[in-house]
Protein backbone atom coordinates (compact mmCIF):
# COMPACT_ATOMS: atom_id res chain seq x y z
CA UNK A 1 0.00 0.00 0.00
CA UNK A 2 2.82 2.36 0.89
CA UNK A 3 4.54 1.76 -2.45
CA UNK A 4 1.29 2.43 -4.33
CA UNK A 5 1.03 5.76 -2.51
CA UNK A 6 4.61 6.56 -3.44
CA UNK A 7 3.89 5.86 -7.11
CA UNK A 8 0.78 8.03 -7.05
CA UNK A 9 2.70 10.79 -5.31
CA UNK A 10 5.42 10.56 -7.94
CA UNK A 11 2.89 10.68 -10.76
CA UNK A 12 1.14 13.67 -9.21
CA UNK A 13 4.48 15.38 -8.80
CA UNK A 14 5.16 14.88 -12.52
CA UNK A 15 1.69 16.19 -13.35
CA UNK A 16 2.18 19.27 -11.18
CA UNK A 17 5.76 19.88 -12.25
CA UNK A 18 4.85 20.19 -15.93
CA UNK A 19 1.60 22.08 -16.24
CA UNK A 20 2.21 23.34 -19.79
CA UNK A 21 3.66 20.16 -21.34
CA UNK A 22 2.90 18.94 -24.87
CA UNK A 23 6.38 19.57 -26.22
CA UNK A 24 7.10 16.97 -28.87
CA UNK A 25 10.47 15.21 -28.94
CA UNK A 26 12.82 16.64 -31.60
CA UNK A 27 13.77 14.13 -34.35
CA UNK A 28 17.40 14.01 -33.30
CA UNK A 29 16.54 13.13 -29.69
CA UNK A 30 14.26 10.20 -30.45
CA UNK A 31 15.37 6.96 -28.81
CA UNK A 32 14.01 3.45 -29.04
CA UNK A 33 13.06 1.64 -25.84
CA UNK A 34 16.01 -0.65 -26.60
CA UNK A 35 18.47 2.08 -25.63
CA UNK A 36 16.95 2.37 -22.15
CA UNK A 37 17.50 -1.33 -21.35
CA UNK A 38 20.23 -3.06 -19.39
CA UNK A 39 23.00 -4.60 -21.55
CA UNK A 40 21.82 -8.13 -20.55
CA UNK A 41 18.34 -7.49 -21.93
CA UNK A 42 19.78 -5.95 -25.09
CA UNK A 43 21.90 -9.07 -25.63
CA UNK A 44 18.80 -11.21 -25.17
CA UNK A 45 16.98 -9.30 -27.92
CA UNK A 46 19.91 -9.36 -30.33
CA UNK A 47 20.60 -13.10 -30.08
CA UNK A 48 17.92 -14.95 -32.05
CA UNK A 49 18.58 -18.13 -30.08
CA UNK A 50 18.12 -16.36 -26.73
CA UNK A 51 15.21 -14.10 -27.69
CA UNK A 52 12.02 -15.84 -26.49
CA UNK A 53 10.02 -13.87 -29.06
CA UNK A 54 11.55 -16.13 -31.69
CA UNK A 55 9.49 -19.03 -30.29
CA UNK A 56 6.35 -17.23 -31.51
CA UNK A 57 8.03 -16.44 -34.83
CA UNK A 58 8.69 -20.18 -35.28
CA UNK A 59 5.04 -20.97 -34.51
CA UNK A 60 3.97 -18.24 -36.92
CA UNK A 61 6.05 -19.77 -39.67
CA UNK A 62 4.20 -23.07 -39.24
CA UNK A 63 0.82 -21.29 -39.19
CA UNK A 64 1.71 -19.37 -42.36
CA UNK A 65 2.00 -22.70 -44.18
CA UNK A 66 -1.04 -24.40 -42.66
CA UNK A 67 -4.46 -24.32 -44.30
CA UNK A 68 -7.31 -22.66 -42.40
CA UNK A 69 -11.04 -22.04 -42.86
CA UNK A 70 -13.57 -23.43 -45.29
CA UNK A 71 -11.68 -22.00 -48.28
CA UNK A 72 -8.91 -24.47 -47.43
CA UNK A 73 -6.19 -21.90 -48.10
CA UNK A 74 -3.02 -21.10 -46.20
CA UNK A 75 -1.46 -17.61 -46.04
CA UNK A 76 1.34 -18.98 -48.23
CA UNK A 77 -1.15 -19.99 -50.99
CA UNK A 78 -1.84 -16.32 -51.78
CA UNK A 79 1.22 -14.53 -50.42
CA UNK A 80 3.88 -17.15 -51.19
CA UNK A 81 7.14 -17.05 -49.33
CA UNK A 82 7.04 -14.34 -46.67
CA UNK A 83 10.60 -13.22 -47.29
CA UNK A 84 9.56 -11.42 -50.45
CA UNK A 85 5.89 -10.60 -50.04
CA UNK A 86 5.85 -9.49 -46.40
CA UNK A 87 9.11 -7.57 -46.26
CA UNK A 88 8.47 -4.02 -45.09
CA UNK A 89 4.73 -4.56 -44.63
CA UNK A 90 4.69 -4.19 -40.84
CA UNK A 91 6.62 -0.91 -41.18
CA UNK A 92 3.58 0.57 -42.97
CA UNK A 93 0.90 -0.46 -40.45
CA UNK A 94 -1.71 0.53 -39.23
CA UNK A 95 -2.91 1.03 -42.81
CA UNK A 96 -6.15 2.29 -44.36
CA UNK A 97 -8.73 -0.35 -45.27
CA UNK A 98 -10.98 0.84 -48.13
CA UNK A 99 -13.93 -1.43 -47.29
CA UNK A 100 -14.05 -0.39 -43.64
CA UNK A 101 -13.09 3.23 -44.34
CA UNK A 102 -10.71 3.30 -41.37
CA UNK A 103 -7.21 2.19 -40.43
CA UNK A 104 -6.56 -1.38 -39.26
CA UNK A 105 -3.52 -2.70 -37.45
CA UNK A 106 -1.57 -5.80 -38.41
CA UNK A 107 -3.58 -8.10 -36.12
CA UNK A 108 -6.84 -6.81 -37.61
CA UNK A 109 -5.45 -7.21 -41.15
CA UNK A 110 -4.62 -10.86 -40.43
CA UNK A 111 -8.15 -11.42 -39.13
CA UNK A 112 -9.67 -9.59 -42.12
CA UNK A 113 -7.62 -11.81 -44.40
CA UNK A 114 -8.94 -14.85 -42.54
CA UNK A 115 -12.53 -13.65 -42.91
CA UNK A 116 -12.35 -12.44 -46.52
CA UNK A 117 -10.01 -14.94 -48.15
CA UNK A 118 -9.80 -18.02 -45.94
CA UNK A 119 -13.41 -18.03 -44.67
CA UNK A 120 -11.97 -18.75 -41.25
CA UNK A 121 -13.03 -17.55 -37.81
CA UNK A 122 -11.06 -14.60 -36.43
CA UNK A 123 -8.28 -15.33 -33.97
CA UNK A 124 -8.80 -13.81 -30.52
CA UNK A 125 -6.69 -10.83 -29.49
CA UNK A 126 -3.57 -11.91 -27.56
CA UNK A 127 -4.14 -15.56 -28.51
CA UNK A 128 -0.95 -17.45 -29.19
CA UNK A 129 -1.84 -17.98 -32.85
CA UNK A 130 -2.59 -14.33 -33.60
CA UNK A 131 0.56 -13.15 -31.82
CA UNK A 132 2.59 -15.82 -33.63
CA UNK A 133 1.34 -14.85 -37.10
CA UNK A 134 1.76 -11.15 -36.37
CA UNK A 135 5.28 -11.67 -35.02
CA UNK A 136 6.20 -13.82 -38.01
CA UNK A 137 4.96 -11.22 -40.50
CA UNK A 138 6.49 -8.28 -38.59
CA UNK A 139 9.80 -10.13 -38.25
CA UNK A 140 10.21 -9.84 -42.03
CA UNK A 141 10.43 -6.06 -41.61
CA UNK A 142 13.15 -6.12 -38.97
CA UNK A 143 15.58 -3.31 -39.73
CA UNK A 144 13.18 -1.56 -42.12
CA UNK A 145 12.48 2.09 -41.34
CA UNK A 146 8.94 2.73 -40.09
CA UNK A 147 6.89 4.64 -42.65
CA UNK A 148 3.37 4.37 -41.20
CA UNK A 149 0.98 7.27 -41.71
CA UNK A 150 2.23 8.35 -45.13
CA UNK A 151 -1.15 7.64 -46.75
CA UNK A 152 -3.08 10.99 -46.97
CA UNK A 153 -6.36 9.17 -46.14
CA UNK A 154 -4.95 8.49 -42.67
CA UNK A 155 -4.52 12.15 -41.75
CA UNK A 156 -7.74 12.64 -39.74
CA UNK A 157 -7.09 9.37 -37.85
CA UNK A 158 -3.55 10.37 -36.93
CA UNK A 159 -4.91 13.69 -35.66
CA UNK A 160 -7.44 11.85 -33.49
CA UNK A 161 -4.71 9.55 -32.16
CA UNK A 162 -2.57 12.57 -31.35
CA UNK A 163 -5.47 14.21 -29.49
CA UNK A 164 -5.88 11.07 -27.41
CA UNK A 165 -2.13 11.06 -26.71
CA UNK A 166 -2.28 14.64 -25.46
CA UNK A 167 -5.59 14.27 -23.58
CA UNK A 168 -5.47 14.20 -19.78
CA UNK A 169 -7.62 11.35 -18.48
CA UNK A 170 -8.29 9.03 -15.58
CA UNK A 171 -8.08 9.51 -11.82
CA UNK A 172 -4.44 10.55 -12.09
CA UNK A 173 -5.39 13.10 -14.76
CA UNK A 174 -2.43 12.34 -17.01
CA UNK A 175 -2.04 12.15 -20.77
CA UNK A 176 0.50 9.90 -22.53
CA UNK A 177 2.46 13.04 -23.42
CA UNK A 178 3.09 13.97 -19.78
CA UNK A 179 5.32 10.95 -19.33
CA UNK A 180 6.52 10.05 -22.82
CA UNK A 181 7.18 13.51 -24.27
CA UNK A 182 7.98 15.53 -21.15
CA UNK A 183 9.65 13.12 -18.75
CA UNK A 184 11.20 10.33 -20.80
CA UNK A 185 14.65 11.07 -19.37
CA UNK A 186 13.45 10.33 -15.84
CA UNK A 187 12.48 7.20 -13.96
CA UNK A 188 9.22 6.11 -12.39
CA UNK A 189 9.43 3.69 -9.47
CA UNK A 190 12.89 2.62 -10.62
CA UNK A 191 11.92 1.96 -14.24
CA UNK A 192 12.90 4.07 -17.23
CA UNK A 193 9.92 6.03 -18.55
CA UNK A 194 11.02 5.81 -22.25
CA UNK A 195 9.66 7.77 -25.20
CA UNK A 196 7.00 5.25 -26.13
CA UNK A 197 8.04 4.43 -29.69
CA UNK A 198 6.37 1.14 -30.70
CA UNK A 199 9.29 -0.17 -32.73
CA UNK A 200 9.31 -3.82 -31.72
CA UNK A 201 5.72 -5.09 -31.41
CA UNK A 202 4.58 -7.70 -30.86
CA UNK A 203 7.32 -7.93 -28.24
CA UNK A 204 8.37 -10.19 -25.39
CA UNK A 205 8.00 -8.48 -22.02
CA UNK A 206 9.83 -10.15 -19.20
CA UNK A 207 7.10 -8.90 -16.88
CA UNK A 208 4.41 -10.62 -18.96
CA UNK A 209 6.58 -13.72 -19.51
CA UNK A 210 4.99 -13.73 -22.91
CA UNK A 211 4.74 -11.99 -26.23
CA UNK A 212 2.16 -9.19 -26.26
CA UNK A 213 0.67 -6.69 -28.69
CA UNK A 214 0.89 -2.90 -28.70
CA UNK A 215 -2.78 -2.79 -27.71
CA UNK A 216 -1.99 -4.82 -24.58
CA UNK A 217 0.76 -2.33 -23.72
CA UNK A 218 -1.55 0.65 -24.32
CA UNK A 219 -4.30 -0.88 -22.22
CA UNK A 220 -1.97 -1.43 -19.29
CA UNK A 221 -0.66 2.15 -19.57
CA UNK A 222 -4.25 3.43 -19.62
CA UNK A 223 -5.25 1.41 -16.58
CA UNK A 224 -2.00 2.62 -14.95
CA UNK A 225 -3.26 6.19 -15.05
CA UNK A 226 -6.57 4.82 -13.74
CA UNK A 227 -8.60 5.65 -16.79
CA UNK A 228 -11.23 3.44 -18.44
CA UNK A 229 -9.44 1.14 -20.91
CA UNK A 230 -10.71 0.63 -24.45
CA UNK A 231 -11.61 -2.88 -25.60
CA UNK A 232 -9.18 -4.76 -27.82
CA UNK A 233 -9.71 -3.66 -31.42
CA UNK A 234 -11.39 -0.37 -30.46
CA UNK A 235 -10.90 2.37 -33.12
CA UNK A 236 -9.41 4.64 -30.44
CA UNK A 237 -6.60 2.16 -29.75
CA UNK A 238 -5.89 1.77 -33.48
CA UNK A 239 -5.75 5.57 -33.87
CA UNK A 240 -3.35 5.77 -30.96
CA UNK A 241 -1.22 3.00 -32.50
CA UNK A 242 -1.27 4.90 -35.78
CA UNK A 243 -0.18 8.16 -34.16
CA UNK A 244 2.60 6.40 -32.26
CA UNK A 245 3.86 4.66 -35.39
CA UNK A 246 3.80 7.90 -37.40
CA UNK A 247 5.63 9.56 -34.49
CA UNK A 248 8.31 6.84 -34.79
CA UNK A 249 8.73 7.27 -38.56
CA UNK A 250 12.23 6.51 -39.76
CA UNK A 251 13.13 4.36 -36.75
CA UNK A 252 13.94 0.71 -37.59
CA UNK A 253 11.50 -2.13 -36.78
CA UNK A 254 12.90 -4.45 -34.06
CA UNK A 255 10.24 -7.19 -33.96
CA UNK A 256 10.34 -9.37 -31.94
CA UNK A 257 11.82 -7.00 -29.37
CA UNK A 258 12.45 -7.83 -25.71
CA UNK A 259 11.50 -5.36 -22.99
CA UNK A 260 11.80 -5.61 -19.19
CA UNK B 1 2.77 -26.82 -30.49
CA UNK B 2 5.86 -26.43 -28.30
CA UNK B 3 8.94 -25.23 -30.12
CA UNK B 4 12.57 -25.14 -29.09
CA UNK B 5 15.53 -23.06 -30.19
CA UNK B 6 18.91 -24.76 -30.05
CA UNK B 7 22.27 -23.12 -30.65
CA UNK B 8 25.22 -25.52 -31.04
CA UNK B 9 28.28 -24.60 -33.15
CA UNK B 10 28.24 -26.52 -36.45
CA UNK B 11 31.96 -27.30 -36.22
CA UNK B 12 34.65 -27.07 -33.58
CA UNK B 13 38.29 -28.03 -33.02
CA UNK B 14 38.98 -31.12 -30.91
CA UNK B 15 39.31 -30.12 -27.28
CA UNK B 16 37.65 -26.75 -27.82
CA UNK B 17 35.21 -25.51 -25.17
CA UNK B 18 31.86 -24.77 -26.79
CA UNK B 19 28.74 -23.06 -25.52
CA UNK B 20 25.35 -24.68 -25.97
CA UNK B 21 22.19 -22.59 -25.69
CA UNK B 22 18.65 -23.93 -25.48
CA UNK B 23 15.32 -22.13 -25.28
CA UNK B 24 12.13 -24.10 -24.71
CA UNK B 25 8.61 -22.81 -25.15
CA UNK B 26 6.69 -23.42 -21.90
CA UNK B 27 4.34 -21.40 -19.66
CA UNK B 28 5.95 -22.59 -16.36
CA UNK B 29 2.75 -22.14 -14.37
CA UNK B 30 3.84 -22.11 -10.72
CA UNK B 31 0.81 -23.74 -9.09
CA UNK B 32 0.65 -20.90 -6.56
CA UNK B 33 -1.64 -18.59 -8.51
CA UNK B 34 -5.38 -18.30 -8.00
CA UNK B 35 -8.11 -17.33 -10.44
CA UNK B 36 -10.50 -14.50 -9.54
CA UNK B 37 -12.94 -17.24 -8.51
CA UNK B 38 -10.46 -18.57 -5.96
CA UNK B 39 -9.51 -21.76 -7.76
CA UNK B 40 -5.83 -22.67 -7.80
CA UNK B 41 -4.26 -22.75 -11.27
CA UNK B 42 -2.69 -26.22 -11.32
CA UNK B 43 1.08 -26.43 -11.51
CA UNK B 44 2.42 -26.98 -15.02
CA UNK B 45 6.19 -26.75 -15.24
CA UNK B 46 9.13 -28.47 -16.87
CA UNK B 47 10.74 -30.58 -14.16
CA UNK B 48 13.83 -31.90 -15.85
CA UNK B 49 16.20 -31.12 -18.72
CA UNK B 50 18.91 -33.46 -20.04
CA UNK B 51 21.56 -33.20 -22.72
CA UNK B 52 23.32 -36.27 -24.17
CA UNK B 53 26.43 -36.09 -26.35
CA UNK B 54 26.63 -39.21 -28.52
CA UNK B 55 24.51 -41.07 -25.98
CA UNK B 56 26.41 -40.04 -22.86
CA UNK B 57 24.73 -37.64 -20.46
CA UNK B 58 26.79 -34.45 -20.15
CA UNK B 59 24.32 -32.06 -18.52
CA UNK B 60 21.18 -32.36 -16.42
CA UNK B 61 19.06 -29.78 -14.62
CA UNK B 62 16.02 -29.99 -12.35
CA UNK B 63 13.57 -27.14 -12.75
CA UNK B 64 11.30 -25.63 -10.10
CA UNK B 65 8.26 -23.31 -9.96
CA UNK B 66 10.37 -20.17 -9.46
CA UNK B 67 11.86 -20.50 -12.95
CA UNK B 68 10.42 -18.06 -15.51
CA UNK B 69 8.39 -19.04 -18.56
CA UNK B 70 10.24 -20.26 -21.66
CA UNK B 71 13.33 -21.51 -19.79
CA UNK B 72 16.66 -20.56 -21.36
CA UNK B 73 19.39 -23.03 -20.35
CA UNK B 74 22.95 -22.51 -21.44
CA UNK B 75 26.08 -24.48 -20.55
CA UNK B 76 29.56 -25.36 -21.76
CA UNK B 77 31.17 -28.63 -22.80
CA UNK B 78 34.35 -29.82 -24.49
CA UNK B 79 34.07 -30.86 -28.14
CA UNK B 80 35.58 -34.35 -28.17
CA UNK B 81 34.21 -36.02 -31.30
CA UNK B 82 31.81 -35.45 -34.18
CA UNK B 83 28.27 -36.50 -33.50
CA UNK B 84 24.96 -35.52 -32.07
CA UNK B 85 23.62 -33.63 -29.07
CA UNK B 86 20.21 -34.81 -27.92
CA UNK B 87 18.08 -32.64 -25.66
CA UNK B 88 15.09 -33.72 -23.62
CA UNK B 89 12.62 -31.72 -21.56
CA UNK B 90 10.21 -33.54 -19.23
CA UNK B 91 7.43 -31.86 -17.27
CA UNK B 92 4.00 -31.96 -15.66
CA UNK B 93 0.91 -33.38 -17.39
CA UNK B 94 3.01 -35.70 -19.54
CA UNK B 95 5.05 -32.93 -21.14
CA UNK B 96 7.92 -34.47 -23.07
CA UNK B 97 9.86 -32.83 -25.88
CA UNK B 98 13.09 -33.65 -27.65
CA UNK B 99 15.42 -31.86 -30.02
CA UNK B 100 18.84 -32.59 -31.47
CA UNK B 101 21.78 -30.87 -33.14
CA UNK B 102 24.88 -32.16 -34.92
CA UNK B 103 28.48 -31.06 -34.60
CA UNK B 104 31.54 -31.93 -36.64
CA UNK B 105 34.82 -31.94 -34.74
CA UNK B 106 38.12 -31.65 -36.62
Amino acid sequence: MKSVRTIIAALLLIAVASPLSASEIPQAERRTGFSFMAPETQTMQNDDTANPGMLWVLDGEALWQSKAGTAGKACADCHGEVGGSMKGVAARYPAFDKELGRPVDLEQRINLCRARHQQATPLAYESRDLLALTAFVARQSRGTAIESGGDPQLKPFIARGRDLFMQRQGQLNLGCTHCHDDNWDKRLAGSAITQGHPTGYPLYRLEWQSLGSLQRRLRSCISGIRAQTYDYGAPELVELELYLMSRARGMPVETPAVRP
Amino acid sequence: MPSALINVPKRAKRGEIIEIKTLMSHIMETGYRHLASGEVVPRDIITSFTCRYNGAEIFRADLFPAIAANPFITFFTTATESGKFEFEWIGDSGFSETASASISVE
